[in-house]
């Protein structure tokens, strides 16, 4: 599994991909934390964190597209498999590469909070007298934080899922990030309208609540109060696992056929 | 070491490999013969664990693979029929990743070193993979399988793509390896099988049709007779002359020609040896015979005529072999002089490493002997 993370952390880099990736991931995130917090002159994060999201729907595919495609299309999968290594650990090596450089871009974009504390310090030294608290909370990015690395997490497996059952980089992504954005649009048609007017779109009450369960986005919005919900936090490890596991289980499933 | 039994393999409703049974012991090296299709990729990527079996167990050292895969991979080296090679990376990244993957324990660096020396790789250790050459890519492949040296070594036509001399190497490299490995290779290159294995595997349709030790096909190929002669005379008396021979069944003329000698290629009666008389003969006549080489092409005509005999015969392989056999001296007259320039080549190339070769052959040797002592202690403390 060790090799199999190293050899993944390394073809990142020898590729343009991951400069891409780290590239392309922070000057996003600098941007939307420029343009929601201190352009819109507020301290709240959360449409930051949100927006990051939305980014992240398409640039994790590019993180999880060349995984098993690529190894199957090179024919190099046959070496995994035939080393002594178990699929699992190979699963798991690949999502622990990819998980390594979207939360350590993650950490970098830390950075882009200095600033809004810097702001947020020297306007509650203005107005010392203030009840309210002046200035980011941390507790609020903290919680978003938590919740992006956990939305990551499960993008990535579902990421690897979807590579594992193609031939090829290219639709691997495409189909990725189809299967993101169906995600969004369900939450998104589920808000759609106005109860009080009686215009909702989805009127059924169960099947509102069914998809607002599993949605990936409306489960978010707890962490963004700062908050850890047992509930949620188990949910995204869960999604996460089972989507690794239907990827083992994707490649069992080719050793039978 | 290996030991198949009752192995079974359906891809849907086509079965690609049908009820094979047979063991190799260790310092085995078999030859894994079979036509396009005949289900040979298909039962090395099951003996390596890459593919399932629909029914039936394969044993490597003991050890099912089905129920215990990593320890049974852990004695295999596995070159599939393309290597498995990732292009952006350098060979000394690609073999240290084999390396890790493989989680061996043997000093890495002595060890990888070794191996490329082996396989001559040395001298492109610093390159892309996707820059080399087809013949050093598949030897990149050979390494690959020779890291942490398994006691089990599993080819998929290991020389595809080599040049003649690189094919002799590798052979060699084959043939060392045997001495303490159980090798398994499949080729279509009949030549190499006779040439490096102790026992050669025929598989055709997904059934084994011929398992033989390579010293009894070695003696019927003998008892076929086939030679090229190099008589110096004019063309078509010595031609006349050499049908005429009593225990002759079939002579003619081949292309090639040195000064005012000819090259003849005749086959002699089953049981006959028509060496002595065919001298005598000639010396009576005043036709020099300057040239006598012993055509091993049989092997061909026993792969051909076991591939034909186990095939239904109603489809198209019938009407092949039909044509084959009114074809036959046309046939045989175009693989003759195949074989009479492959055989110079091979006999010019051997000529000009000769050296080198006997040289390499016990630093193989020897190498080999060292990493195999470090092994075998290894191993038999996981033991």
């Amino acid at each position: 599994m060790f090799a199999i993370y190293k050899k993944e952390m390394r073809s990142y880099f020898i590729n343009p991909v991951g400069y891409v990736f780290v590239g392309v991931f922070l000057t996003l995130a600098a941007a939307l934390c420029c343009y929601t917090t201190l352009q819109s002159k507020s301290y709240s994060t959360s449409s930051y964190f949100f927006y990051l999201i939305l980014g992240m729907i398409v640039l994790i595919p590019l993180l999880t597209m060349r995984m098993f495609a690529e190894e199957r299309k090179m024919r190099t999968e046959q070496m995994m498999l035939t080393a002594p290594v178990s699929i699992t650990g190979m699963v798991l090596g690949k999502f622990l590469a990819a998980f390594t450089i979207f939360g350590g871009c993650m950490l970098v974009s830390l950075i882009n909070f200095f600033p809004l504390y810097v702001v947020g310090k020297a306007e509650a030294a203005l107005n010392e007298d203030s009840i309210t608290h002046i200035g980011p909370v941390t507790a609020e990015i903290a919680g978003s934080f938590i919740g992006v690395l956990l939305v990551g997490g499960a993008f990535i497996a579902i990421g690897l899922l979807i590579s594992a059952m193609t031939e090829n980089q290219l639709s691997a992504a495409v189909i990725t990030i189809g299967a993101l954005v169906l995600m969004l649009v369900l939450n998104v048609l589920n808000s759609v309208g106005d109860e009080a007017e009686g215009t909702r779109l989805i009127n059924n009450y169960v099947i509102r609540y069914i998809i607002d369960w599993f949605s990936m986005i409306s489960r978010f919005t707890n962490f963004q109060y700062g908050i850890l919900p047992w509930a949620s936090l188990l949910y995204y490890v869960s999604v996460t696992f089972i989507f690794i596991y239907l990827t083992v289980r994707v490649y069992e499933r080719r050793r039978w056929a | 070491m290996i030991k198949i039994s009752h192995l079974v393999k359906n891809y849907g409703s086509l079965c690609a490999v049908d009820d094979i049974s047979f063991e190799v012991e260790r310092g085995e090296v078999v030859g894994f013969l079979g036509p396009n299709g005949a289900g040979k990729s298909t039962t090395m990527n099951m003996l390596t664990g890459y593919l399932s079996s629909t029914s039936g167990t394969i044993k490597i050292g003991g050890v099912d693979i089905l129920d215990d895969p990593l320890n049974a991979k852990r004695l295999i080296g596995y070159l599939p029929e393309q290597p498995p090679l990732y292009p952006d990376m350098t060979v000394e990244e690609y073999l240290s990743f084999a390396y890790d993957l493989k989680g061996c324990k043997l000093n890495k660096a002595k060890h990888l070193k070794e191996i490329c020396n082996v396989v001559k790789i040395s001298d492109v250790s610093h390159r892309l993979i996707r820059n080399l050459s087809k013949g050093y890519k598949q030897r990149v492949g050979i390494a690959q399988a020779l890291v942490g040296n398994p006691p089990v070594i599993i080819f998929d036509e290991p020389t595809v793509g080599l040049d003649p001399k690189q094919i002799i190497e590798i052979r060699n490299l084959i043939r060392t390896l045997g001495k303490e490995h159980t090798v398994i290779l499949s080729t279509h290159i009949l030549q190499e099988v006779q040439a490096v294995c102790d026992r050669i595997i025929i598989i055709n349709k997904g059934k084994i049709v011929a398992d033989e030790l390579t010293e009894n096909i070695s003696r019927a190929v003998e008892n076929t007779r086939r030679f090229n002669v190099k008589i110096c005379g004019p063309q078509k008396e010595v031609l006349s002359a050499l049908r005429n021979l009593g225990g002759i069944c079939y002579a003619e003329v081949l292309a090639a020609r040195d000064g005012d000698a000819y090259t003849y290629m005749i086959e002699s009666e089953v049981g006959v040896d028509i060496r002595k008389k065919l001298f005598w003969t000639l010396a009576e006549k005043k036709w020099p015979l300057i040239g006598m080489e012993a055509l091993g092409m049989s092997i061909e005509d026993i792969f051909i005529a076991v591939v034909d005999k186990t095939d239904d015969g109603k489809n198209d392989t019938a009407k092949k072999k039909r044509s084959v056999e009114v074809n036959r001296a046309a046939a045989e007259k175009e693989m003759a002089s195949a074989i009479v320039d492959r055989t110079a080549d091979e006999a010019q190339s051997r000529a000009e490493s000769a050296e080198k070769d006997t040289d390499s052959d016990s630093e193989y040797y020897t190498d080999y002997t060292i990493k195999t002592d470090t092994f075998a202690g290894g191993k038999s403390e996981d033991k």
